[in-house]
């Protein structure tokens, strides 16, 4: 079928759509009408059950912790097919290329901004079950504090930061650390992925039971993993730039 | 007016869709496609709220106050995140398609061989 | 509904139209990022914070990154084989 035939046609269809998914949501109950159960339910019990105050993180990390888990290795999946797609492609290794940034004042600013970025990702991190935040925030926010490096200076000195071989392992070990943690409740003779750390007083850093734990695998499978993927990236960059 | 974040949601799927099927560079359609994807976080969220709620954070508030529906914020935020992973591998496969083929019109791009 | 969260939604109806509607793609990534942080701001105004900083992460940081990595490759390409 032409293009020219298929534009008309798709409109129509787009149209059928639209109609049927309004019909859909006008069924919905009314914006703020929230009728529950599981959200009022679990509003009231999880700081009584978990000791948790952010009651996000306790279900992403554990009632609803199986959804994670898969969430997880979709990312690590994802990640390793791109570095397998652009590591096989790969004519040559990107040679040495002087793309320094060459403004003094970018730099001095660009580089102090590195540890405060990655302090903050940190903090984001390990208060993620008290305060907003979380494994999967926080780790975004460490990576993107180290890819601070390769714009305020060059890229040479993010490949030295990041070695491959040294974040694969991180990645690997993240989510493997997580699916450990999941299996050893089981080897314990509790159910999967159940919570089996003693939870301690509300509000302070040790509550949670297992909570805490599985926050920062996840937040080292998710660091390592956007670092894999920004340094293949930036690698197929540079090995056009050297050309 | 009530229903404005759902007629937002569809909004965002047909603008999305309208933008994948009517694009003539894959860059162009990968990108399209991200929005077509937010309108799900959209609905998600819409769906969770309550009138005159708060975050369901209760550090320092006291129990009982009226709070949001935690459940779509944890799945709506594992999908934010990986969303992008799977965006650079859509972008991988693009960068490839210009490799092997050396267009990124997907009217030229000849069907998969073997 | 509070007036906030109608201009966020209106305003983020505009740029998910803007993002499909416009041709160059540098430009196009630009207004990508812009969206993203229109949809913070939403997210914000639907009380989710933890939604709202992941997003902001994403959007703000990790998806322009891998998609103007991607153009910038795609054009030294380009050059190259003319």
């Amino acid at each position: 079928m032409s293009p020219r035939a298929r534009i008309p046609l798709f409109l129509v269809s787009l149209a059928g759509l639209a109609a049927l998914l309004g019909f859909g949501v006008a069924g919905l109950p009314a914006f703020g009408d929230y009728h529950g159960p599981y959200g009022l339910v679990l509003n009231q019990v999880v700081l009584g059950e978990r000791h948790t105050t952010n009651v996000v993180a306790a279900v992403v990390f554990d009632y609803r912790g199986f959804d994670t888990l898969g969430e997880e290795l979709m990312l690590f999946a994802a990640v390793a097919a791109t570095a397998l797609i652009l590591r096989e492609a790969r004519e040559e290794e990107a040679r040495q290329v002087l793309d320094a940034v060459r403004s003094e004042p970018v730099r001095l600013a660009g580089l102090s901004a590195v540890p405060v970025v990655v302090l903050l990702g940190l903090f984001v991190v390990a208060f993620g079950y008290l305060t907003p935040g979380g494994g999967f925030q926080g780790g975004t926010v460490v990576a993107l504090g180290l890819l601070l490096v390769y714009l305020a200076a060059e890229h040479r000195a993010y490949r030295r930061l990041t070695p491959t071989a040294v974040v694969d392992v991180f990645e690997g070990g993240g989510a493997a650390a997580f699916v450990g943690l999941a299996l050893g409740a089981l080897a314990g003779g509790l159910a999967f992925q159940e919570n089996f750390l003693p939870l301690g007083k509300i509000g302070a850093l040790t509550s949670g039971g297992s909570i805490p734990l599985l926050n920062w695998a996840t937040a080292i499978e998710v660091t390592a993993a956007f670092l894999l993927l920004f340094g293949e990236f930036l690698e197929e960059v540079m090995v056009e730039r050297g050309r | 007016m009530s229903y404005l974040p759902y007629a937002l949601a569809v909004w965002l799927l047909v603008v999305g869709l309208y933008g994948v099927v009517t694009s003539r560079h894959l860059v162009h359609l990968v990108v399209s496609l991200t929005v077509a994807q937010s309108s799900t976080y959209v609905l998600l969220l819409a769906v969770g709220y309550r009138k005159h709620a708060t975050a369901p954070i209760f550090k320092g508030i006291p129990l009982g106050t009226k709070a949001t529906d935690p459940v779509v914020q944890a799945l709506t935020l594992t999908d934010v995140v990986v969303s992008v992973a799977v965006l650079a591998l859509l972008l991988a496969v693009a960068v490839q398609v210009h490799v092997r083929e050396g267009t990124l019109d997907p009217d030229e791009i000849p069907a998969v061989r073997g | 509904m509070i007036p906030l969260q109608v201009a966020a939604l209106v305003l983020v109806g505009a740029g998910g139209l803007a993002v499909v509607l416009a041709r160059d793609l540098l430009r196009q990534a630009l207004l990508n990022s812009f969206y993203g942080l229109q949809l913070v701001v939403l997210f914000l105004v639907f009380q989710a914070p933890d939604v709202a900083l992941s997003a902001l992460a994403v959007g703000g940081g990790a998806a322009p990154l891998v998609i103007l990595a991607t153009l910038a490759k795609l054009r030294s390409r380009e050059e190259r084989r003319r």
